[in-house]
């Protein structure tokens, strides 16, 4: 008898988020277990960002359910989102504040214990030592990505959102960082949610991916065998004939 | 309540004004412009007008009470400005913080720098002017009590506004107290104004501060009772501002707006 699989550390139900007239998110439902790191991909407008703003407890929702870590979403918010952390590249750290200033902050804002000590580890980590006192709005563009993603790791979440998190980063730094993370993940603590545009990353990183497209999942599966499946000679491939088919449809309505 | 949270927002402010003088400096300025501006004011009335009565802690005294509401309504905003300003609220907001906890540590942040201008006004009015606020007696802990309530009340409200309509209604929120002063007889008996406008002065607690401020510089008892009703007054609108806030919240989190904030959208 096979051991029992561990309970899911994100399971979104039906999920649908409208604006109006437009269904942005459509009835998905999908899960990320501990250690696994799964790729939300689609054209622009797919409903990625949509999805995780609402996985953050930043958008209601219009319907679904959303558990993070065996919690609610919408019974008990601050216990949720205590177990997850993101990165995106539209929600710098604010830039009036110093490296080390940010990580305090958001350090005490998630509890995190033996603070000091936790911060010095991933100034380490992410290279950033000889930055602690530098204000982040006078970073690259790579090293305040670099922070984002230092900041998502404060609270060891047991769930990472990260959107498009080496989109700013040159190819040597952005491979040291997906090392980074699928090592945090292989020690089965944590599940990632993943969006990129860059294939080749998701096809490196993620053990599994889901297209988006009008805010539904329209495929599902190991990103290796996903385009063979399909039709397609790689994932770029299969990318550019989902995002053609959401174009037609478009045109077609 | 989760103390390290509020300690967050509270430490956050401290940063910012460590390094940035041009933060510091507007806790100071404007309290000793105002001393200057009202302290020659008086001083010159006090020199054309009937001998006995001082104008010092009647208008002086009045107008820097008033510069103590201000800075508090400021002090409770500041923090919220500094979020929007670096477009920090979708990295607030997708943390564990609550509601409460967020407001408590800009309330808590506000006590902070309303009592840095507290302290300045007391000790620069006192040596350039004479003022002296013991001439209001045991009084002057219910008159502070609920101009700093009042404050915050109006800063929760300014900023659950700034947060509802977006960053370029931010120059709605700077002359609020201006536009409030004139029905709260800050400077005059509220007795001055027209009915309808009495019953306006009667439901802001600072107007109930300042009638007691004008008896006791007459030579009369403080209106123990008026000034309760203001606490009173007080407390119930620092309660609407928070309720205020947290409709303002559910809604930009139901909308997506906290999510594309500096789009400003109203619908």
């Amino acid at each position: 008898m096979s051991p029992p699989s561990p309970p899911a550390i994100l399971s979104v139900e039906r999920l649908s988020k409208s604006f109006e007239d437009l269904k942005a998110v459509d009835g998905v439902s999908f899960e990320v277990a501990p250690g696994e790191i799964v790729g939300l991909l689609g054209p622009n407008g797919a409903g990625k960002t949509t999805t995780i703003s609402m996985i953050l407890g930043v958008l209601e929702p219009t319907a679904g359910r959303i558990e993070i870590g065996g919690v609610d979403l919408r019974q008990d918010r601050s216990a949720a989102l205590a177990r997850t952390n993101f990165a995106a590249v539209y929600a710098p750290l604010p830039g009036n504040l110093t490296v080390e200033q940010n990580l305090r902050f958001f350090g005490m804002i998630y509890a995190v214990d033996n603070l000091g000590e936790r911060i010095e580890r991933l100034l380490a980590a992410y290279d950033l030592a000889r930055f602690r006192g530098t204000k982040a709005g006078v970073l690259s563009s790579g090293e305040q990505t670099r922070l984002s993603l230092a900041k998502a790791m404060l609270n060891r979440p047991r769930l990472l959102l990260l959107d498009e998190p080496t989109a700013s980063i040159d190819p040597s730094a952005a491979r040291d960082i997906r090392a980074g993370i699928a090592k945090f993940v292989d020690s089965g603590h944590c599940g990632v949610l993943w969006t990129s545009h860059n294939m080749f990353e998701v096809e490196a990183v993620c053990d599994r991916v889901l297209f988006l497209s009008h805010g539904r999942i329209v495929l599902e599966g190991d990103p290796k065998t996903l385009p063979h499946e399909h039709g397609a000679e790689t994932l770029d491939d299969l990318f550019v004939t989902v995002a053609h088919e959401t174009l037609r449809e478009q045109s077609a309505s | 309540m989760n103390g390290s949270r509020v300690s967050a927002v509270v430490l956050r402010l401290f940063f910012l004004y460590r390094g940035s003088p041009q933060r510091v400096f507007p806790i100071f300025v404007w309290v000793i412009v105002d001393i200057l501006l009202w302290g020659f004011l008086t001083r010159y009335l006090n020199s054309v007008s009937r001998a006995g009565f001082s104008f010092v802690p009647a208008l002086l005294g009045a107008a820097l009470l008033w510069d103590f509401l201000t800075r508090v309504m400021q002090g409770v905003t500041m923090p919220v400005f500094e979020d929007v300003w670096t477009r920090n609220f979708l990295n607030i907001f997708a943390t564990p913080m609550r509601v409460s906890e967020y407001l408590a540590g800009v309330i808590a942040a506000a006590i902070g720098t309303s009592l840095a201008s507290l302290v300045v006004m007391l000790v620069f009015a006192k040596a350039a002017f004479g003022l002296s606020f013991q001439t209001y007696g045991i009084a002057l802990a219910p008159f502070l009590m609920v101009l700093f309530l009042t404050g915050v009340a109006l800063g929760v409200a300014a900023a659950a506004t700034v947060l509802r309509l977006g960053p370029a209604s931010e120059w709605l929120i700077w002359p609020i107290p201006m536009l409030i002063s004139p029905f709260a007889g800050v400077f005059y008996p509220v007795s001055t104004l027209p009915g309808w406008v009495q019953a306006i002065a009667f439901l802001l607690p600072p107007s109930h501060v300042f009638e007691g401020v004008r008896a006791i510089v007459a030579g009369r008892a403080a209106p123990w009772d008026r000034l309760a009703l203001g606490c009173g007054l007080a407390l119930a609108y620092l309660a609407a501002a928070c309720l205020y806030f947290l409709w303002v919240y559910r809604y930009v989190i139901r909308t997506g707006l906290v999510a594309r904030y500096s789009a400003e959208t109203v619908s």
